[in-house]
């Protein structure tokens, strides 16, 4: 509680591995989260993120490795020791406590010093000031909305003026016109408070492309990818990561010559990607983002195939064809005359708009997102 | 509502009244009836009074009513202390010895109170321990046979408890015993008086364990009640019977007034 301003504070997974029983629920994480930094865990359910940022909190022990925050080891900690304020899905404000008296809950809690009553009232003023919740100060939280308590209960978080900030998956019970106005909401927080890092669990990657300087994508209880959304767009490390960030077709492809690769019996030219320099006779996953890919012959690669499905959503088609036995899905700006499923159609893409990625390997987590 | 028909609605009161009224509300009119009356010998009694009232409420009755309320309140509350207690602690454990406490517990309800009332008076009849002759002795038998019931009642209430809150509050700084006293505990408090209502409860009508021990200087109500109909002073002992049924009564509904506020502040 030592008030987290000054320099800032980071976050340090040092080989932390938890495990239940028989089950791995985190499997040695390395994973360093800088000062001031927004880092999302981006994974499915069961991937082992909500794992990891409970380690920092504390609720869970790690039954290896150490969790620092801020230069200072804390895995042996208990959680009010630690100087983490957390927001949870479910807000869990205390139903029996005004918002008030729920934001002064921490002020109030910790030990000595005592915190003069003038000076709770001031902070507790300040919190709810940032998150715009001024005027709710008396009312229970069963009189408020979701978005309501959300603001509260990050209100709550902040008032302690903690080192990090830890959000477990905090706009996911909000309906979706109220998530994109939080989101917005949350990244100005972040401005106004530029040295508390923050770490955001969540399976949405909108919620993670929007919010987050880095992104760490989780799977089966490890680290799959990390870097900047940017990076994880438009190179992505394996297949899993290019399909649970943004939509992807991923192709089986063989290497050719060097930057050629077959696919069934179509020739492509495309950029080197994350699997790097490649032999010829190589098996590969090449991944093409959908909204890439235009209609018509234009350029090198070239698909032809047979019109599967095509869908309209408001501002694009998404049209789907099968092309030497796997379908490939396009975006394209709505069209004035749709093409019918069983017409021949034919796409393409730059190769600038493909990355080549190690060839997809057994069974894989990972859904395809929309 | 399970049945939809207005004419099917009045059959299920009139079933539900034929089998209510019988079982469970005539014997009680019963009891009220006969604490009037100074015969019953026909249908009906005959010769009604206010008599047994008088006596019911005066002298050595008054005072086994007072035995009766200091030891129900007394080992209510040290039953609902440590059943809490208790179950916060089987919380805490893991579902293996959670269960061996559950177990333990259910022990003094499983066990006919009779037999709970001799192990009682046995164990705490030498030294070091010598509570036999004293009033002590009755508080610990109705501690020992209400705690189950305060430990399930609040053991229930716990698990439906989102830890998330507990949690919440130790990330905000607060200490273990910042956390009980602020947050579970007052999230628990519906159940807490619940608990407290239904040992009370328990413990103002306990005759079986009371009968094994009780000095003679701590007689309480049930018992004089008993022996009051056992030497056939029947409306006696009716009018005793209502005053307990009363006075229990009354308590919990105080203790209901509390709960309703406890339950959404």
């Amino acid at each position: 509680m030592t008030g987290g301003r000054g320099p800032g504070t980071g976050i340090r997974f040092d080989e932390v591995t938890v495990a239940y029983g028989g089950t791995v629920a985190l499997d040695t994480l390395d994973l360093t989260v800088r000062p001031g930094e927004v880092l999302a865990l981006l994974g499915p359910s069961g991937s082992g993120k909500t794992t990891a940022l409970r380690t920092v909190a504390g609720f869970v022990r790690p039954t290896g490795g150490r969790v620092w925050i801020g230069g200072r080891d804390v895995t042996d900690l208990p959680p009010h020791a630690r100087d983490v304020g957390m927001v949870v899905q479910s807000y869990a404000l205390f139903p029996h406590m005004r918002v008030e008296d729920n934001v002064a809950f921490g002020l109030k809690a910790r030990k000595a010093p005592k915190m003069p009553r003038a000076e709770i009232a001031a902070r507790v003023g300040e919190a709810l000031e940032t998150t715009g919740m001024s005027g709710y100060a008396r009312r229970y939280p069963r009189e408020l909305s979701g978005g309501q308590q959300q603001r509260v209960a990050i209100a709550r978080a902040l008032a302690v003026r903690p080192g990090v900030l830890l959000l477990d998956e905090p706009l996911s019970a909000l309906d979706a016109r109220l998530r994109s106005g939080m989101l917005a909401e949350l990244a100005r927080l972040h401005r106004e408070l530029p040295e508390v890092p923050m770490v955001y669990v969540t399976h949405d990657q909108v919620e993670a492309l929007t919010l987050a300087d880095r992104v760490a994508v989780m799977d089966r209880a490890r680290l799959r990818a990390l870097g900047t959304p940017r990076e994880l767009y438009r190179s992505p490390a394996d297949t899993f990561t290019a399909s649970f960030v943004g939509s992807a077709n991923l192709l089986p492809v063989t290497c050719a010559a060097e930057g050629t690769v077959r696919f069934g019996g179509t020739a492509l030219t495309v950029g080197l990607g994350a699997a790097g320099a490649s032999r010829a006779g190589e098996e590969r996953t090449l991944c093409v983002r959908p909204h890439r890919i235009v209609l018509g012959e234009d350029g090198p690669n070239v698909l032809r195939g047979t019109v599967t499905a095509v869908q309209w959503r408001g501002a694009t088609h998404r049209v789907a064809i099968e092309a030497e036995g796997h379908e490939v899905r396009a975006d394209v700006p709505e069209l004035d005359t749709v093409p019918a499923p069983g017409e021949r159609l034919a796409l393409s893409f730059a190769p600038g708009d493909a990355a080549l990625l190690p060839a997809r390997t057994g069974a894989n987590g990972a859904q395809d997102h929309d | 509502m399970l049945v939809h028909t207005c004419k099917g609605r009045w059959a299920a009161w009139a079933v539900f009244a034929v089998l209510f009224v019988p079982l469970f509300a005539l014997p009680l009119l019963v009891i009220a009836v006969a604490s009037l009356s100074t015969h019953w010998s026909g249908a009906f009694p005959s010769g009604p009074t206010v008599e047994h009232y008088a006596a019911a409420t005066r002298g050595e009755s008054l005072a086994a009513l007072s035995v009766s309320l200091q030891t129900a309140v007394g080992a209510g509350l040290l039953a609902l202390a440590l059943g809490t207690w208790a179950a916060l602690a089987a919380a805490s454990l893991g579902p293996r010895l959670k269960r061996v406490l559950d177990a333990l517990f259910v022990l003094p309800v499983a066990v006919p109170s009779v037999v709970v009332g001799l192990a009682v008076l046995v164990a705490f009849s030498r030294p070091p321990l010598l509570l036999n002759g004293t009033r002590w002795i009755v508080f610990v038998a109705h501690t020992v046979l209400v705690t189950a019931f305060a430990y399930q009642s609040v053991s229930a209430a716990l698990t439906r408890l989102d830890p998330a809150y507990a949690q919440m509050a130790a990330s905000l700084g607060a200490r273990p015993w910042y956390v009980l006293w602020r947050v579970k505990l007052p999230l628990l408090l519906p159940s807490l008086t619940a608990a407290a209502g239904l040992c009370f409860a328990l413990s103002m009508g306990e005759l079986s364990a009371t009968m094994m021990l009780y000095p003679p200087d701590w007689m309480p109500l049930p018992v004089k009640i008993f022996a009051a109909t056992d030497r056939g002073s029947l409306f006696v002992g009716s009018a005793l019977a209502v005053v307990l049924m009363a006075a229990t009564l009354c308590v919990l509904l105080a203790v209901a007034r509390v709960r309703t506020r406890a339950a959404y502040r």
